[in-house]
């Protein structure tokens, strides 16, 4: 009986979850759309950008992108095409906007993975340690490191250790992204760190925060009393303490992909993030609809798959949803 | 008995230092943007500049100096109107419960959700705000956190004696709400409203790194540090002076306001 009804929760906890991301990426979509009519002047004009202008050419833009058409056509017509993978021209490059982002996505992707795989492996063990002499100097020590690295901003930091890095002490490269893997991840290094650096302190605080929250439990002091071995508890305590922490690294994975901007550009990296910051500047808007579309997409579906995670992974969440 | 605390005086030398270029930076450095293109960029340490030049022959530690102002101006206001609208909304959603409840948390999940960088830079750079437009669209981004501790200190205050009491006294929502429930809320929300003001700082000179925000020519950290980056084989003060500002007085407010939090936090404890 229990296995039907379990079943069912899931089934429907996934469903609903399911429904809210793709009604959340409508939304998204609209507003994202609607960024082309909310930048000042003639949308025809801005899409026409610095290209000589003319009657005739703002007349086949017009009919090219439907701006007589009423708003809500112009969206589902725009819609319809970025659904088929088409996000239009660039107004700077002239290029299809999928191409220019798949030139680039591989180089973000790879400076998100790598500043991904730094966090994990140095902040979850420092966090862990740190909780295990909760209060003691180190601790304390530790603690107003990363209060201070959630704070410092990416591209000062970045810029410093590029000085010391890359000028003064000259073991990192100062620029370019580097030929084939093992010398792209080389000239990435220091980008990596420097993304790492933010995010890795929000992770340390909260494997910390989690591990002592365990460490408080009644069962720790039972499985003490009861004789179990240092070793024995500790394996009790982290694999409950990891729950919070290995749901937040999905999320911390996406808002790296979103943060690289100011790292890219910090490092004169080409990829999607400097691309935003230009298209910004240079009112590409079918670039600026594309990438934030899709970032949000990528936001939106690693929170959908850290919920249904959370709920694979722990019971108490499945209780309380079947209630 | 009392120990003297060693993290607020620390934090508070370079916070008064802050302030003190802020308000007086006019009197301070008076020539900060005098520009001497023929000069051009000289290395730290050269006659009469400590700090060196940059590319328009403006002095670095000046500049410095007369950035303070539109690194903290613009991000104390951020962290006021968004404190504002959170405690708007955060109250009414914690008081009123029922659907405004749910659609103003739906609200401020949904806020949440979005990278505060991307946003700013996609909204502030598309309308071509400037200063005070970028300030604006930061007060938004920021008040969700507000409106969220607001709406749970109201909601953990509400259910106390003092409160029950209050409402068999008869005393109207209105006056519950302002003379009772928001002045306990108040100290969380003052460290709530430091640790905004360094984000802010952050998400503001951030921007201005971008070249959004500040105009050309007004001083700036994040537009410096911009300038400065491809100064780093000539002189390299150029990105030090401005990068270890942003970095020291952000590592201070948040210090500040961390310390603040667990204050309260105790205190509320041992109540």
């Amino acid at each position: 009986m229990n296995r039907n009804f379990e079943r069912g929760t899931v089934l429907r906890f996934t469903l609903v979850r399911l429904a809210a991301t793709a009604l959340l990426l409508v939304a998204v979509s609209f507003v994202v759309f609607a960024l082309l009519h909310l930048t000042p002047g003639d949308p025809a004009r801005n899409l026409l950008g610095p290209r000589v202008s003319s009657p005739e050419i703002l007349a086949s833009i017009r009919t090219q992108y439907r701006l007589d058409d009423p708003f809500l056509s112009q969206y589902f017509h725009w819609l319809g095409g970025v659904l088929h993978g088409d996000f239009g021209t660039s107004i700077r490059s002239d290029t299809p906007v999928t191409t220019l982002l798949a030139d680039r996505v591989v180089l973000t992707a790879q400076l998100a993975a790598y500043a991904f795989l730094l966090t994990v492996v140095v902040a979850i063990p420092v966090g862990i340690f740190a909780a295990s002499r909760a209060g003691s100097a180190v601790d304390r020590t530790i603690n107003v490191g990363a209060i201070i690295g959630v704070g410092a901003p990416s591209y000062a930091v970045g810029l410093l250790l590029l000085y010391v890095f890359g000028v003064n002490l000259d073991i990192f490269p100062v620029y370019g992204s580097g030929d084939g893997f093992l010398d792209r991840m080389w000239h990435l290094s220091l980008p990596a760190i420097t993304l790492a650096l933010g995010i890795g302190a929000l992770v340390f605080k909260l494997t910390r925060t989690a591990v002592l929250g365990e460490l408080e439990q009644d069962y720790v002091s039972f499985a003490v009393s009861r004789g179990l071995s240092p070793r024995q508890v500790r394996s009790m305590v982290l694999r409950n303490a990891m729950i919070p922490v290995v749901t937040s690294l999905g999320l911390v994975f996406a808002f790296l992909f979103g943060g690289t901007i100011l790292v890219e550009i910090t490092f004169a990296l080409q990829g999607i993030g400097a691309l935003l910051a230009s298209a910004v500047t240079f009112k590409d808007i079918p670039v600026v609809q594309a990438i934030t579309l899709l970032t949000a997409a990528v936001i939106a579906l690693t929170a959908l798959a850290v919920d249904l995670f959370y709920f694979a992974a722990d019971p108490r969440v499945r209780k309380r949803a079947a209630k | 008995m009392k120990r003297p605390q060693l993290t607020p005086v620390l934090c508070a030398i370079p916070l008064a230092a802050v302030a003190i270029c802020v308000v007086g930076a006019q009197w301070i450095v008076p020539d900060a943007t005098k520009q001497d293109i023929l000069l051009g960029v000289t290395p730290a340490g050269s006659p009469g500049h400590r700090f060196g030049t940059d590319q328009l022959g403006r002095d670095v530690l000046q500049l410095g100096i007369a950035g303070a102002r539109s690194a903290v101006v613009g991000p104390i206001f951020i962290a006021l109107g968004s404190m504002l609208l959170g405690v708007l909304l955060g109250s009414l959603a914690g008081y009123l419960g029922g659907w405004v409840d749910l659609l103003l948390t739906k609200y401020a999940d949904l806020l949440l959700a979005l990278p505060t960088t991307l946003i700013a830079l996609v909204v502030a750079g598309l309308i071509d705000g400037g200063y005070w437009v970028t300030v604006l669209v930061l007060v938004v981004l920021f008040s969700p956190t507000d409106i969220r501790l607001i709406r749970g200190s109201v909601l953990a205050q509400s259910s106390r004696p003092y409160i029950e009491s209050a409402k068999v006294l008869g005393l109207g929502k209105g006056r519950i709400m302002f003379r009772h429930i928001l002045p306990n809320v108040m100290p969380v929300a003052l460290a709530t409203m430091l640790l905004n003001v360094a984000f802010a700082l952050v998400a503001m000179s951030s921007l201005s790194f971008l070249g959004l925000g500040v105009g050309p020519g007004v001083p700036d950290w994040g537009r410096q540090l911009s300038d400065g980056r491809d100064l780093l084989g000539r002189n390299s003060a150029a990105v030090i002076v401005p990068g270890v500002l942003i970095i020291v007085i952000a590592a201070a407010i948040n210090l500040l306001g961390d310390w603040m939090q667990e204050r309260f936090e105790q205190r509320a404890r041992q109540r």
